[in-house]
Order: C-alpha cells, then structure tokens, then sequence
C-alpha cells in the first residue's frame, strides 16, 4: 500500500497531507510567538517606574531605527508578495518566471537579513554610561576611530583608558518626560549626536544595548533573533527547492508545485510575525 | 518514487521503496528506519529505559528519606565513583545530588518515559493500524522525531556528568532558583536540562503534526469520525495538546537559556538578594512569568500523559468485556472537551502566589468543570463492565486497576482544586501522592495493559500469563504501599522537598507519627522494583518462548489494527481494508461471533 493524498488532495478534507502538516506546524508556531508577545506585555507592564537610562530597566523607547525598520517591513511584504507570484507562475507551468520571482523573494530575505545585522550591530556598539554623579547618556563609544562592540566598565578598567570619547544621543523632550532629572546638552538644532570627553574615573558603569542590560533588549533579541532564525530557515528550504530540488519539477510538478505552495505558506506566516513585531518593538 | 516518502526531496533515498528489491541494511532497517512500527519499538524500548532509570533514581532517593545521612548500600559506592566525592562521600547522597535526582527524575519520568511510551510508542505503532493507513502521514519527519528525542534523552544523561551536576531545580524548573542554582558553571546541568527540552520539544512538536494529518488524512475508506476507535480519539486530541500547549514552554525555555546564558532578567526581579548579596542583574524580570509559561504547558501536558492510558484501557475493556464500550460518543465529546479546558486551568498551580482571588476564582471554577468530562469518561468505562463477561487476562486486569486508581487520583484533585484547601496542601506530599495516583498505578498500569495487549500483534506470540499476574498483583500492592502513606503525611504537613524527610521540617524532633511511613515506602518501592523483574523476564522471554498466536487477531478484536497480518509487514495492509461499522461490535444478537471486525461486510 502506498500513502494517500501526498499529492493529490482528500476529497472530504480537501486538502493533500502536507498541507494540513504545514498549517499544524504554522498553528503551533502562533503559540510559540504568542508566548512571547504575552511575555513582552508581561515585561513591559511591569517595569519599575522611572525613565530609561536612569533606572536601569525601565522600558526605553525609541532606541531602534524606525527608517530601517520601516524598509525592512517593505523589504518582507515584498518578498511575500513574490514567493505568491512564484507559485502562480508555476501554476501557469511557466518555470522561468517561476525562478524569477523566487530569487527576488530570496534576495529580499537576504537584504532582509543584512539590515537587520546592521541594526544588531549598532546595538552592539551603543552603550548606556551611568556617571558617578548619578546621571546616565547613552552613545556610542569612539575609540581610535573605531566603535568597539560588547564592552563594560570592566573593558575599561583592563584597557587602562584614562578617558573614552563618546558620541552622546541627544536627549529629547520626548525621551525624558518632564520631571526627570537630567543632564542639558547644549546642541545646534537638528544635530542628532554631540562628542564629549568622558573620563573613566568618572564613569560607574558602561553597558552595550545587549539582553544582559535590560529587559527590552532582552525580549527584542530574543524575538528578533528567533524571527531572523525562520526567516534563513526559510531562505535554505527555498534556495535549495529552487536551485538545487527544481528537478522535481519536471518529474512531478504537481507535487512539486504543493511544496512550493507549503514553503510559501511558512514564508506568510514569518512576514506576518514581523508585522507584528515591527509596530511592537520599534513604535509603541 | 511515490511511495512511502511525502518530504523527501526529489533524489531522496526512499526506504520503503528499496524495501521491495533487496533487504535493508541493519542501519536503514533498525535505526533509520521510516517504518511507523519500527519506530514505534523505538520509542518503546528507549521509553521503558527511561522509565526504569528514572524509577532508580527514585529508589536512592527513598533511602535517603528513610535513612537520611546514612550510606545507601551498594549503590552508595557505586554514585560515589560514578558521580565524585562531593556528590556522594562514603556513599551518602549529598543534598546536592538529591536536588538533582528530584529534578531529573520528574523530567525524565515526565518527557522521557510516559509521554514518549504513550504518544511516541504506542501513538506511532497502534494509531496507523486502526486507521487502515500504511503508514505515518509523514514517515521521514516520523524518523527525525524519534532521533529528535533520543539527542534530548542522551543530552539529560549527560547532564549527570557536567560540572555541578545535572539540573537540581524540580521538573518544574522555577526561576530564579533555576538560574541562580549553579552560577560557578556557564554550563551547568540547568543550560543542559534546557537544550535537552528544545529538542524534545521539537520532537514532539514533529510527532504530534504527523499523528494529527494521519488521522485526519489516512482515514480508509467507511472511516468515519464516529467510527473510530476510542484508543485513536485519545491519540488525536493528545496531538493537539502536545502541538499547541508545548511552544509556550518552548518560549519559556529559550528565555531561561539567554538568562543563564546570555544573563538577562526576563525572570529575574529586581533587587533580587540571595545568601551572596545582591544578584548583579539588571532586573526586572518577572518569575512568576515562568511559573504562567510553565503550567500552561505542564497542565495540558498532564492530560497528555492520561488520555492516551484512557484509549488504551478502552480498548481493553471493550475486548475484555466482550461488550461495546458504554458511551462511546459522550467519551468522545468529553475528550474534545477535556483538550479545550486543559488550557484554561494552568494557575490552579499557582494559588500560593497571590494572584489574587479573582483570578483564583477563575481557575477554581475551571478546575471544577474540567473534572466533569474525567469523570464522564472514567464512569463510561465503570459502567462499561457491568452484565460484561469479562475475561480476566493480564491486560485486563491492569486495565481494571487503571479505573480505581485513577479515582482516587482525580478525587484527591479536587482538595487541591479548590484555593482555600490548597493553601494547607500546596507543595505537601498529599500534592506528590495525587498526581502519582493518576501518573503511576493510573497511566503506567495502562501502558503495561497495552504491552500485554498488542504484544502478540507485534511479536506474534503472547505474554507468559503467571509471570504477568504475578508482575501485576505485586505492583497493584506495591504501587498503593508506595503512594498511600504519602496522602497522610502531607495531611500532617509534611513539605515535599525535604532532603532529610522532612525531619528539620517538624523541627525538635517532635514526629507526628508519619516519618516512620518513609522506611516502609522505602521497602514498597524495593518490593515494586522486584516485581518488574517479571516483567522484564517476560517481555524478553516470551519473544522466544511465548505462547504462539494462532491467528492475526488473537484476542478477537474488532478494530483495524488486528486486520493486519501478524507480524506487520511494511505498508501493514495487503489492500486497504474499508470500514463498515463502528468500532466496538461486540456480541452482536444474531451474529454468528462475539464480535464483529470493522472490515467485515454484513
Ligand atoms: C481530574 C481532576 C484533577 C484535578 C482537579 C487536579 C488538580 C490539581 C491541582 C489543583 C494541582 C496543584 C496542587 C498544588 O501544587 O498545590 C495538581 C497537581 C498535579 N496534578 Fe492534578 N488534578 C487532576 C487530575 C490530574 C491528572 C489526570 C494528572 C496527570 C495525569 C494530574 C497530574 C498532576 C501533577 C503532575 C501535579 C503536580 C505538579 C507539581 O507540582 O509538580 N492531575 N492537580
Ligand atoms: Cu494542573
């Protein structure tokens, strides 16, 4: 005996087996983002009062790049746009045009991708500087000409540096709501970031935007990085189904176009997540 | 190259398909194997090591309780060598190491041994066959589950050998403690127990999509859903639990790990102080949100680990009473309705945490009403029985056992239900005597119903009866001597997580009389451990020397997985059988057999 409906669908159901696998599997994947969306409000809603950087945990916002992440949705609403072209194209037996749209969807993951380490990167190299006289900045350090990535007042400490060069945020109004106390920095209108020498003596603590600084940063990566983790689990299956398992095609294009058809399918669904994420983590 | 494979890639190697030309090797045949049976077996023999290796971790762990500080004989020396001085000197088992058996044994009893004997062996083996499928829907993602859960399975054992030991915080892995148990090591037993669930996870994650679009799909023809038998219903209704109750956990369990690893706070509150100082965390995390993460998996995850025994006990009765089961569809709709409110009572775990009485209230009345369709359907299979003509074989009699077992399990609930008991019984071992009454003489006696059940479907040849009734008069003896005692000693309060059994708990030596009960729950276990020796003896025994079946449905079943040859052969059927009735035709007036098989035309 040989098993049923792998490609052809069930006629009560409707649909071929790995169809129904794909929205399973699709199905518990909402529940593992839903876990981590109720985790966020959870975090969120219970952070201590007060203003980020004062207070270490309190939520920041605005820290991400709204431009990038606004492409980046374009970049994603795209790709899923074409990965749907693509199985039409095979639909319409036309394999050429199928490639087409697929390598589109795949360098839209891949710059996708890019932008994305570019942002994480900037995390790395960004930092929240509390002071010993109870004020904090946040910037990024310039040591050399270069922005080092990942160090704390221990870097400091073991570099021997008697003063680091910062490229100071400006606060803004909207950042620190009235009654916070904190440093004025005088600035020329429309200047985004001013340098000061800052002398390591005088600094308490030095943290990059890393998990270990915060609970923002630590549900961000945490979402982002397993999104990103779907998104190159996604640019493998199809890379590999388009340039490598097209031979299928000509042996059994229906099945093959289902596969498509499945994999496009998982390729929504991670678009779907980072509409979620981007308003979540970048706007509210 | 359209046969068994469905997500194999176009050049795919396909197993099922070189079946028919030249005999697989032992590799492709025993270990990377498509086929649902093999796998099946797979699971059942890596699930029983698991099981008695988790129950031996228990049994060093009662000696402790009974003899707290006294070397355990034999076996003392033995952890001593395998495990360090520090964990064990002279052969005494240091706290340390009774944290982690604790943790480990509920892991492993939990995620290794019944979930993957339930859902994994008996799910995978029995399931196709009573749909009439040839196969699991997907026999290649079939493979890499199990493979999935034994990496997890060695990935726990390992975790006995890291430095610090394996995981030392409960099954239940609460934060901080869990973070905070063992900073000395980046990778501890804690990172270990974490990875090692990711991969279980993701097992059972690829088992239960299969075992869902099988049943869904790979239906014969005359299949309906009212046809189908009650042992598949359990199995379909446990694959949604699985798939939907487990990804919160697995959320959880990646945030625990970027805790320990990457020292975040997303559980970690802030101004956290321990015996150290103050924790040097950025904070404000929230534990309790593990604790929501964790329930939310882990009470699905208990009806996970009893509705699978309840299909197998329906079987057997059904087959042992000779009389269709009593309320088929109300036990239907009541484990549809037992899936969906499972997932609303998670924080009747979490009453001592002050959340509240509104909510408390919420869970209380949710706890309540998921009792009724227990209920309904233990009270189906009671009445069941009744005018039955039951024939008392070893399966059956486990099956018997199941029924009372698993009431005084689910009434013993009920205390614990309610928030104004709970808070005198929380975390007491009345909590450990409930939960192993439906767990151990419930779930495990229906597992070992189903063994003796469908060994001769597998093997083709039975199961010595007197070493079978004696494994199962000992164990039904045992299993009470064990669990009964610990009702009354956490009626008198005594904490389930005491090292020294509960001593320094009642403090100046003033025993109310129920620390004594810990040496004879020790000699219960021994005893209980004595009794499986008939077991093991004669699952491998009767492989050889069982008595033959004489025919491909030995016990004159009905249902489709005894419309098989005996033993299986690869693609189970020789043609798809079609269905004409339901799946319980026994003793129809009239017929000219006690029973009528679902494939036989009128
Ligand atoms: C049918 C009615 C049931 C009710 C009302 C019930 C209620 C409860 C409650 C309220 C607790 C928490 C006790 C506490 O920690 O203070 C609990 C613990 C537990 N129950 Fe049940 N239960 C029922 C059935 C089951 C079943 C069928 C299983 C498993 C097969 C089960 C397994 C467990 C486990 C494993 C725990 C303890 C977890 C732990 O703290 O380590 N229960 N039960
Ligand atoms: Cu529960």
């Amino acid at each position: 005996m040989e098993i049923p409906y792998t490609v052809k669908p069930r006629p009560d159901t409707g649909l071929y087996n790995a169809k129904i696998g794909i929205w399973l599997f699709l199905a518990s994947e909402v529940m593992l983002f839903g876990a981590l969306f109720s985790s966020y409000i959870l975090l969120r809603v219970g952070a201590p009062d007060g203003f980020w950087p004062d207070v270490p945990t309190a939520w920041p916002h605005g820290l991400l790049n709204v431009p990038l992440g606004t492409f980046n949705t374009a970049v994603l609403i795209t790709s899923s746009m074409t990965v749907m072209m693509a199985w039409t194209a095979l639909k319409e037996n036309n394999f050429a045009k199928f490639r087409k749209f697929m390598t589109v969807t795949l360098l839209c993951a891949v710059l996708f991708l890019c932008i994305k380490g570019y942002e994480y990167n900037d995390k790395f190299t960004h930092y929240v500087i509390r002071l010993k006289d109870g004020s904090a900045l946040t910037g990024h350090l310039e040591i050399n000409g270069s922005s080092p990535r990942f160090w704390t007042e221990d870097t400091l400490a073991a570099k021997k540096l008697e003063s680091v060069e910062v490229l100071q945020d400006i606060p803004t109004v909207l950042r620190y709501p009235s009654g916070f106390k904190h440093e004025e920095v005088a600035h020329e209108p429309g200047e985004h970031h001013i340098k000061r020498e800052i002398k390591t003596a005088d600094i308490q603590s030095l943290r990059p935007f890393v998990p270990a600084t915060g609970t923002f940063f630590a549900i961000y990566f945490t979402m982002t990085f397993l999104h990103a983790l779907h998104i190159i689990g996604g640019v493998l299956v199809m890379g590999y189904m388009t340039f490598v398992g097209g031979g299928m095609w000509k042996t059994e294009p229906e099945r093959y176009t289902n596969r498509i058809e499945s994999v496009g399918l998982f390729w929504h669904f991670v678009d779907l997540v980072w509409i979620f994420l981007f308003p979540v983590m970048y706007l509210l | 190259m359209q046969t068994a494979t469905t997500h194999a890639p176009a050049h795919g190697h396909d197993h099922a398909h070189a079946h028919e030309h030249h005999e697989p090797g032992f590799f492709s045949k025993y270990i990377f194997s498509t086929d649902h049976k093999v796998i099946g077996i797979q699971y059942g023999i890596t699930s029983l090591l698991f099981l008695f290796f988790g129950f031996s971790l228990m049994m060093a762990m009662r000696w402790q309780l009974a003899y707290p500080g006294k070397a355990i004989p034999v076996v003392g020396e033995l952890l001593r060598k395998v495990l360090g001085d520090e964990m064990a000197s002279g052969g005494v088992m240091s706290a340390d190491l009774y944290n982690s058996f604790g943790a480990m044994h509920g892991t492993i009893m939990v995620f290794l041994a019944i979930v993957p004997l339930a859902f994994g062996a008996f799910g995978n083996y029995v399931t196709p066959l009573q749909v009439g499928a040839p196969d699991m829907a997907f026999p290649r993602l079939n493979m890499a589950s199990y493979h999935m859960y034994f990496w997890g399975g060695v990935i726990m054992l390992a975790s006995f050998f890291t430095p610090g030991g394996a995981a030392k915080s409960g099954w239940t892995s609460y934060s901080p403690l869990a973070t905070l148990a063992d900073t000395s090591n980046t990778i501890n037993g804690q990172t270990m127990w974490l990875l090692g669930m990711v991969m279980l996870i993701t097992s059972s994650l690829l088992g239960s999509v299969n075992l869902i679009t099988t049943i869904i799909q790979l239906r014969v023809k005359g299949l309906t859903w009212m046809r189908l038998p009650f042992f598949t219903w359990a199995q379909f209704v446990t694959s949604f639990l699985l798939l939907l109750a487990f990804p919160p956990l697995e959320a959880a369990g990646l945030m625990q790990l970027a805790d320990n690893l990457l020292k975040s706070s997303f559980f970690l509150p802030t101004g956290l102080v321990t015996s150290g100082g103050i924790v040097p965390v950025s904070g404000g995390g929230n534990p309790l949100l593990w604790q929501h993460l964790f329930w939310f998996l882990a009470h699905p995850e208990v009806y996970v680990l009893i509705l699978p025994a309840m299909g197998i006990v329906s079987e057997v009765i059904a087959n042992n009473t000779r009389k269709p089961l009593w309320g088929y569809k109300s036990m239907v709709y009541a484990s549809i309705g037992l899936g969906f409110v499972s997932f609303i009572v998670w924080a009747h775990h979490m009453y001592l945490t002050g959340m509240g009485t509104t909510i408390s209230t919420f869970f209380q009345t949710t706890t309540m009403i998921i009792s009724i369709p227990s209920v309904i359907i233990l009270t189906s299979l009671f009445i069941s029985l009744w005018g039955g003509s039951i024939r008392f074989n070893t399966p059956m009699l486990f099956a018997l056992a199941f029924l009372p077992m698993f009431g005084i399990g689910g009434l013993t609930g009920l205390p614990l239900g309610f928030n104004a008991s709970d808070i005198f019984l929380h975390d007491s071992y009345y909590v450990i005597g409930h939960f192993h009454y439906v767990v151990a003489p419930g779930t495990i006696f229906a597992l070992f119903a189903g063994v003796y059940f469908w060994y001769p479907k597998i093997t083709g040849r039975f199961m010595n009866e007197i070493l079978g009734k004696i494994h199962f008069f000992g164990s039904f003896v045992c299993m009470n001597l064990i669990f009964f005692p610990m009702f009354i000693q956490g009626l008198r309060g005594m904490s389930r997580r005491m090292y020294d059994g509960g001593s320094t708990y009642f403090g100046n030596g003033v025993d109310p009389g129920v620390l004594k009960l810990n040496e004879g729950i020790l000699h219960a276990a021994l005893a209980l451990a004595f009794f499986q020796l008939f077991f093991i003896v004669n699952f491998f025994w009767s492989l050889y020397g069982g008595k033959k079946a004489e025919s491909s449905n030995p016990w004159n079943a009905t249902t489709l997985d005894w419309a098989t040859p005996t033993p299986v052969p690869h693609g189970n059927f020789e043609t798809a059988p079609t269905v004409y009735r339901g799946p319980y035709e026994y003793s129809v007036p009239g017929a000219a057999r006690d029973f009528i098989p679902q494939d036989q035309k009128d």
